[in-house]
């Protein structure tokens, strides 16, 4: 829009160029990209606060680069033994790895080191929740349909990286949480059969901790994963700009436009001062909030655990399994499998990630839709899907609780066995209930949105007829809101295809299909359909009989001009 | 038959025990007598009489007993207010103390005149007037090789089994981690004198005093709870002014501000 805008207040005349424009044109010639530029500096995104979550994660992760880079420059990636000479008085003279040193010495001896530490931390932290929030947004409002499958994966491949990458750079500083954080990771591939021991022997250079690990996980941390990382999140861009952003249904907008505003330079402001101010909000958490106090832990030694030895929040899940898995282990040719650890800490996370990755795909082939979307969908309209969501939320929680077992119990006074008894229950009990819970709840919204389409608003104006009756007077809805409210598409359960068993015979795939049908019909039970256009149009008589005798009212009476049709600003009554 | 065995213990341990003699508090014939009266009124309905402790009857210890523990024992427990409980559980918290120094005084001597136990500390065990800038660095090392599995890296605590928890260091009186140390109090493992001595004691003391005497050079601690604590900061504070920001972005849109104009 300020593009076009600017071209049309400059007439094409003779005019000198400016320096700035020699130059662009020295490099136009060569590289061409100004018709590129040109056309993506128009692009339309729309406009909507959920649609910046995932800006929260991009710009963390331009936080975590700049920060990284600074605390290279003093972070020796070693394990061999020194002694410590540096200004934090309680550990001088300790004998203690390279690593761990380094970062004291970031952290004490040089300047803005520790600030840089904790900036660096905390938009760790930041950029990982940052990536769940923005998942949720696209989950609820079925942002990863058709075409958006792919760029859906990619994000959850950012999202397993970005975990990944968190959890080595916890191991970095090698004090006693890092230490503790790689026994665990050490134990998990220990637990693997048959190739566990060569597994953690491999990665850790010999038996743990050895002293390869450090180094290993630095060239890991700073750039293996960010490589992919920075790849992975161009492409992820790519795809957006590609298949354009989704918007929410509202009027003028279609299946096949995008209304918005352009990148130049609406978004160029809004985007660029979003980074400031996550930027902001990151520095002051690392100047005001302690995180890591690594001087505390001490540096890693074997014999040693401190109460509240917890990952990062983002592993809390995975902490949490692992604390209320029973301690289940069997002998198998006189080798012990241990349940306790692989299923928790192996099986779970993959089955996770996988259902993570292949979610667009199930729910299409339930769904049987193979539309594209580019209108989202509102998540009462989804039942089925916010509910799942939900249920997996809590699922997540219950973990993400039980990861902190011993703080809640210390903090409100718990019995911490209770607290893994009842997290092994709630893990299966509560998730049904939210999903069946939220469902429900989806659906009374649904039946909400027809009554008000059908029917009318509420206006709050109670009518007396002449027999002696009440009822509360309804008027139509605005054509926005009516627009809102019908802009997405039938539900249409998968069926069986006809004639498969005619002659009782199975068809071929029939059982797949009969699971389909059955997962399709769940699917969408009970959801409510939006109006035909009968329906609407014997709604819209009700309403429309309503609001003539309403204009026919010659002196409407006191307090029905707040029926939300009438302009109040200034009424006398309002102000008692 | 319980109490003769635990006279008989406390015998062989008072015969076969260098370290320990009976203090002279016990030697105190007034204050054992005064001890005694405050203990009946007390500590009996627990402890028993004879503070042979009292058994319920499914084998369980309702109070246990007290020939034997020292004064040091009594003076930890009454002096932070542990005893008397306020209420039977699983563990004794606690709260403002309910006897004078005299009054704890006296029920020391009058527990240390049942058996031979740990004597109350000289107060030159604790005062850290000889621990040089190494037996900081060194009680540290004790420290978080011994206390911090359960007391936590900062001393802020931590929780413990069936509902017990090992209570926060901070702020204790050095005398009581001191007396507790040598006591092992509730759930607290015993540190005799053999097996960290008095001057390693005196360390570890230092260390967590020394502790609370740096700045918290990182910002506000968040308790010193560790990663838990930062997760809640970092959703809590850190994405929800991120995602109020959002929404405040977004709704000061060029739209809407020409729709405010219109």
């Amino acid at each position: 829009m300020g593009a076009t805008r600017l071209g049309r207040r400059e007439p094409a005349k003779a005019q000198k160029p400016s320096k700035v424009g020699e130059v662009a044109t020295w490099a136009d010639d060569r590289h061409g990209l100004a018709a590129l530029a040109k056309k993506n500096v128009r692009k339309v995104f729309p406009d909507h606060w959920s649609f910046m979550l995932g800006e929260i994660a991009l710009w963390s992760f331009v936080i975590l680069l700049l920060t990284g880079v600074f605390l290279t420059f003093w972070f020796k990636p070693s394990m061999a033994e020194v002694v410590y000479h540096g200004s934090y008085d309680q550990l001088r003279g300790i004998p203690m790895s390279e690593a761990y040193a380094s970062t004291l010495e970031i952290s004490f001896d040089v300047r803005g080191g520790l600030l840089m530490r904790q900036i660096h931390h905390w938009s760790a932290m930041l950029f990982i929740a940052a990536m769940f929030v923005h998942m949720m947004r696209v989950f609820f409002t079925g942002a990863f349909r058709k075409p958006r499958e792919l760029n859906w994966m990619v994000g959850g491949l950012l999202l397993m990286l970005g975990i990944l990458n968190g959890f080595t750079g916890y191991s970095l500083p090698d004090d006693l949480l890092s230490g503790t954080g790689l026994r665990i990771a050490d134990g998990l591939m220990k637990s693997i059969p048959v190739v566990g021991t060569y597994v953690s022997f491999f990665v850790f250079g010999g038996e743990f901790p050895g002293d390869d690990i450090v180094s290993r996980l630095f060239t890991v941390h700073v750039l293996l994963i960010p490589g992919l990382l920075l790849a992975l999140v161009g492409l992820h861009m790519l795809l957006l700009v590609y298949h354009k952003h989704t918007q929410w249904p509202g009027p003028g907008r279609t299946e096949k436009n995008v209304v918005g505003f352009p990148m130049m330079p609406v978004y160029a402001a809004k985007a660029g001062g979003y980074f400031f101010i996550v930027f902001g909000v990151t520095a002051l958490m690392g100047g005001l909030l302690t995180i890591n106090p690594i001087w505390l832990y001490g540096p890693y030694n074997p014999s040693q655990v401190t109460a509240g030895s917890q990952p990062d929040w983002y592993m809390g899940v995975a902490e949490g399994l692992l604390r209320i898995m029973p301690g289940w282990e069997s002998e198998l040719f006189g080798y012990t499998i241990s349940w306790n650890v692989f299923l928790p800490g192996v099986v779970a996370p993959g089955i996770i990630f996988t259902m993570v990755m292949l979610y667009p795909f199930i729910e299409a082939w339930i769904t049987g839709d193979k539309r594209e979307h580019h209108l989202l969908d509102r998540p009462r309209n989804a039942p089925t899907r916010t509910a799942f969501l939900v249920a997996m939320m809590t699922l997540f929680g219950l973990l993400w609780a039980a990861g902190g077992n011993d703080l809640l119990a210390v903090t409100f006074n718990l019995n911490l066995n209770y607290i893994t008894w009842f997290m092994r229950v709630a893990i299966f009990v509560g998730p049904p209930i939210a999903f069946v819970f939220t469902r429900r709840w989806c659906i009374s919204l649904q039946r909400q949105d027809e009554e008000r389409l059908l029917h009318g608003y509420e206006t709050g104006v109670i009518m007396r007829s002449p027999e002696g009756s009440y009822s509360e007077r309804h008027l139509p809805i605005d054509r926005t809101g009516a627009y809102i409210l019908t802009a997405r598409d039938r539900d249409e359960v998968y069926q069986l295809p006809a004639g498969a068993d005619g002659n009782g015979v199975a068809a071929r795939g029939s059982l797949k299909n009969k699971v389909r049908a059955r997962l399709s019909e769940f699917w969408f039970a009970d959801n409510v359909q939006k109006p035909t256009r009968e329906e609407l149009v014997a709604g819209h008589g009700d309403t429309d009989r309503e609001l003539a005798l309403h204009a026919g009212e010659a002196h409407p009476a006191d307090g029905h001009q707040y029926d939300g049709r009438h302009d109040v600003a200034g009424d006398e009554l309002r102000k008692h | 038959m319980l109490l003769t065995a635990l006279l008989l213990t406390g015998g062989a341990y008072a015969v076969l025990s260098p370290a320990s003699a009976q203090d002279d508090l016990a030697a105190d014939e007034a204050l054992v007598d005064r001890g005694r009266q405050l203990f009946l009124v007390g500590c009996a309905s627990c402890h028993g009489t004879n503070a042979e402790g009292i058994v319920t009857s499914d084998g369980t210890q309702y109070g246990p007993s007290l020939v034997g523990v020292g004064a040091a024992a009594v003076d930890f427990q009454v002096g932070t207010g542990r005893m008397p409980l306020a209420e039977p559980g699983v563990q004794a918290p606690d709260k403002p103390a309910q006897y004078d120094d005299e009054e704890t005084r006296a029920l020391a001597a009058y527990v240390a005149s049942l058996g031979p136990g740990p004597a109350i500390p000289e107060a030159e065990k604790y005062d850290l007037e000889g621990v040089d800038e190494e037996g900081v660095v060194r009680g540290g090392q004790f420290f978080l090789t011994n206390c911090t599995a359960c007391h936590n890296f900062a001393g802020a605590g931590g929780a413990l089994p069936e509902g017990k928890y090992a209570p926060p260091l901070q702020g204790t009186d050095p005398k009581y981690i001191y007396e507790a140390m040598l006591t092992g109090p509730q759930q607290m493992p015993v540190f005799s004198d053999e097996v960290i001595t008095p001057e390693d004691k005196e360390d570890v003391i230092a260390y967590i005093q020394s502790l609370e005497e740096n700045p918290s050079y990182g910002g506000f601690a968040l308790g010193s709870y560790g990663p838990v604590a930062e997760g809640m900061f970092a959703w809590l504070l850190g994405i929800g002014a991120l995602v109020g920001f959002a929404v405040w972005i977004a709704a000061n849109s060029v739209r809407s501000k020409k729709r405010t104009k219109a």
